[in-house]
């Protein structure tokens, strides 16, 4: 039952993160990954500084939707 | 086996120049590993790609040929998940094989323009989710319902065999190319491919479907939302939410964005199901009944407002919320047809099919069913999806077919659900609901009569009929609520009702619906807005630089304005419209949308032809011809066919004469100013066409022009310039499916046994 619990939580879990992804919520977890990968003598940006760049960006490179 | 032309382009040199970091596994599975698993065939694959032929054989074989009293819904499910299955194994591959031929050795712009914000290497299945989100919208659940008035075949054999060989032929070579050239968009590749004069044709054309597409959506919009002040409500409550949902993200708790879509999608349902107490009371359906005429100033007033507020306020947060709903509905929608299997009685041709008369949608079904049915079998707006954000985000050149191809298959199954969501409903209720008022007349009494008269075979609706429906779906009348999304939404109600909560539900799943697609329209308005502001801020700032500066106000807020007056005015003039908007406006929809793939199409040509791919090049030729005729033969008809109801300027003739014989009501319009109108909007809906039309021709011909110049280079030994950024080698191996192969799992794990700091080069583009 444990087991099967585990499991179920597993895939809850999994899905979740798949969402998370397909919304860019994973954004600023990667932005680190990359900050970290890249090597930069500068801190990264933090969290809020992260997303307020962000959508203040996509202000001037809209990104299209379609119909 | 045949050489690939991968493996004799070795000799010329294209291949191979890439040289890979010798201390790293390779980034590519080996050529003749991926050759040979492909080309084997265990007696499992075979039995299963077999099952698949014959699943599918015998799906078609029903919906085709038998067509009896009445078909299931889940042959629908199955002819087109088994074609889409084998277009995707077999045909994208050809295309893989022949025309794209991606090496994985090679960076994407993903890592090697890395920055974390806007090229980010995004999971493969992710990025699938992501496109899908950005490319599906209300377009595939609005245009089969409007085709569905010639039977269900037609429309079904169009979103099925028109993706496999068009739509997503496009969306694919789109993305791939895109992402050769580090992202560009589609205007700039083709400035690059077809020149000053193509490029700048294929720019205005853009930008004037832009302003059709986005009107036309917010035409479905009004007319669902038309004296439903259950409607009006719980769509108008979306702005509130997302407003909230942006100073939570932006202050309360930045980057939190599951759990803010979360509390954002509970609040949409509190706002569904308090629409409907709303609704009931005296108070709420006073202040929340509007005419179509005052929601469509609302939306422009909305539109130009939405437009400017910084994207966190409103753009972004609604973008979240739209994500959600669209993965969640099209889930349940699926799952429900799945589940329920609805019987449809709708024959497979109707009596419509073989006339230019329907009183949905006008014309013949070649070309108009082809352009009334764009997103779902092939939609030019992708194009201009596909090149610029997903390009960015692709890990491995070869994931672009399953991103690309594979996403809009989703799309054309998005399509699919829809039409069967339509056809699941009563004949008589469709036509009452898609008919113009000027037809139906209006009330239930009026439209059964005039549904009744039609002749139709096995339609015997009464006004009561008409009249409980109304009520089961919390509406005030639902007669002539053309569009499709109304009756998406009915059939959606109807289909759901019987899955979860009964009759009792109808009325909740109905606004459900409705809301879904108001959020995705008003999405693709605020977006579309936003887009072709910079295209147009852009176009004046070659001549007025001062415009290319993006942060200056006024010039943002006159080119917003403009934008906004533009779509407006033909919103407007759709509400106002005496001879029913949609009827006349939606097949301009259709022919920009497909215009837009012309020239899309027409830019992947003369690339295709400029890498030397000449025998294959009728894998573009083909969707290209196909929706260059369809659109071209529409667009003449419109302009020139002496039947009104086809033709706009025989239209504005007829109107024109009978407004000069001093008449005071003509066909369906009741008085002068109405007869005025009429002349006035066919008159600009027949300029547009003819703009259009001449743009695209001046498109298509650059590209044949270039198509045909690379020919005569190749023969003549002229080295071609091709606009690629250069090729640089990849530091990463990631699969290109869904499901790794066994060579890729293998070689995954070797990648896994790579020290972390060794896997991704150290700043190399800093």
């Amino acid at each position: 039952m444990a087991a099967r619990l585990a499991v179920l939580t597993r895939g809850v879990r999994g899905v979740a993160r798949y969402f998370g992804g397909v919304l860019g919520a994973d954004a600023y977890a990667k932005y680190l990954e990359h900050h970290r990968a890249a090597g930069h003598g500068v801190a990264p940006l933090t969290e809020k500084e992260f997303w307020r760049d962000r959508t203040d960006r996509q202000d001037t490179n809209p990104q299209g939707r379609c119909c | 086996m045949a050489e690939t032309p991968d493996q004799r382009r070795n000799a010329s040199g294209e291949r191979g120049v890439v040289a890979t970091d010798p201390a790293l596994p390779p980034t590519a599975i080996d050529e003749e590993v991926r050759e040979a698993e492909d080309r084997k065939w265990t007696p499992g694959k075979i039995a299963l790609w077999a099952g698949i032929a014959l699943l599918g054989g015998l799906a078609w074989f029903m919906l085709a040929i038998i067509r009896g009293e009445t078909v299931n819904a889940i042959w629908f499910v199955f002819a087109s998940v088994c074609t889409y299955l084998i277009g995707y194994r077999f045909y994208s591959k050809v295309i893989e094989r022949y025309i794209t031929r991606p090496d994985d050795r090679r960076a994407t712009p993903a890592e090697y323009k890395a920055d974390g914000k806007d090229y980010v290497r995004t999971d493969r299945n992710v990025l699938f989710g992501h496109h899908f989100a950005a490319i599906a919208g209300a377009g595939p659940l609005v245009g089969p319902v409007i085709a569905a008035q010639m039977g269900y075949l037609p429309g079904t054999i169009w979103i099925i065999i028109g993706v496999v060989l068009a739509g997503a032929v496009q969306d694919y070579l789109v993305m791939f190319f895109s992402m050769r050239r580090g992202g560009r968009s589609l205007g700039q590749m083709a400035r690059e491919e077809l020149g000053v004069i193509g490029g700048t044709a294929a720019l205005i054309a853009t930008l004037l479907i832009m302003v059709i597409i986005v009107a036309i959506l917010a035409l479905v919009v009004v007319n669902a939302l038309g004296e439903s002040p259950w409607g009006v409500f719980s769509v108008g409550m979306t702005i509130p939410i997302a407003l909230f949902m942006g100073v939570y993200l932006r202050y309360l708790r930045p980057g939190k964005v599951m759990e803010v879509s979360l509390i954002g999608f509970v609040l949409l349902m509190a706002a569904i199901v308090g629409g409907g107490i709303v609704a009931e009371t005296p108070w709420g359906a006073d202040i929340f009944s509007l005419d179509k005429v005052t929601i469509a100033w609302g939306l422009i007033v909305y539109g130009f407002i939405a437009a400017i507020l910084p994207v966190w306020l409103l753009l972004a947060p609604r973008d979240y919320l739209s994500t959600f709903m669209k993965i969640g509905v099209i889930v349940m929608l699926a799952l429900a047809i799945i589940v329920v299997r609805p019987e449809i009685t709708v024959p497979a041709f109707s009596e419509f099919a073989s006339r230019d008369n329907g009183p949905v949608f006008p014309g013949a079904l070649f070309p108009f069913l082809f352009v009334t049915i764009a997103c779902g079998a092939l939609s030019g707006f992708h194009a201009l999806i596909s090149s610029g954000t997903t390009p960015k985000l692709v890990e491995k050149e070869r994931q672009t077919r399953f991103i690309g191809y594979g996403g809009m298959l989703m799309e054309s199954f998005v399509a699919i659900m829809a039409l069967v969501a339509a056809i699941s409903i009563d004949r008589g209720l469709y036509f009452a609901m898609n008919s113009p008022a000027a037809l139906t007349g209006g009330t239930v009494e009026t439209a059964a009569t005039w549904v009744n008269s039609l002749g139709l075979a096995g339609v015997n609706i009464t006004p009561d009929f008409l009249a409980e429906t109304a009520r089961n779906v919390g509406e005030e009348s639902i007669v002539s609520r053309t569009g499709g999304a109304p009756t998406l939404a009915v059939g959606l109600a109807h289909i759901m009702q019987q899955f979860i909560g009964g009759t009792a539900m109808m009325a909740f799943w109905y606004h459900f619906a409705i809301m879904f697609e108001a959020l995705f329209i008003l999405t693709a308005v605020d977006a579309g807005t936003r887009v072709a502001r910079f295209m147009l801020q852009d176009s004046i700032g070659n001549f007025v630089p001062k415009f290319k500066e993006h942060s200056w106000r006024p010039g943002a807020w006159l080119c917003t304005a403009i934008m906004v007056g533009a779509w407006g005015a033909v919103l407007l003039m759709g509400v106002t419209d005496p001879l029913g908007g949609i009827n006349t406006l939606f097949p301009l929809f259709g022919i920009a949308n497909q215009l837009l793939a012309a020239i899309a199409l027409s830019v992947c040509l003369a690339i295709v032809a400029k890498r030397g791919t000449f025998k294959y090049l009728w894998i573009v030729a083909l969707p290209l011809a196909f929706a260059a005729v369809v659109t071209i033969t529409a667009s003449y008809q419109k302009i020139f066919s002496s039947t009104p109801a086809v033709g706009y300027f025989a239209n504005n003739a007829a109107f024109s004469k009978a407004l000069a014989d001093g008449k005071t009501e003509f066909g369906t319009a009741k008085s002068v100013a109405a007869m005025e109108a009429v002349v006035r909007n066919t008159a600009i809906q027949g300029w547009l066409s003819v703009i259009f039309v001449v743009l695209s021709i001046i498109v298509i011909a650059t590209a044949l022009l270039a198509t045909v110049k690379a020919f005569r280079n190749r023969a003549d030994g002229t080295a071609v310039k091709d606009n690629e950024d250069p090729a640089l080698p990849s530091r990463v191996f990631a699969p290109s499916g869904l499901i790794p192969t066994a060579a890729e799992r293998e070689l995954m794990a070797e990648w896994d046994k790579v020290p972390a700091e060794l896997r991704f080069e150290k700043g190399g583009h800093h």
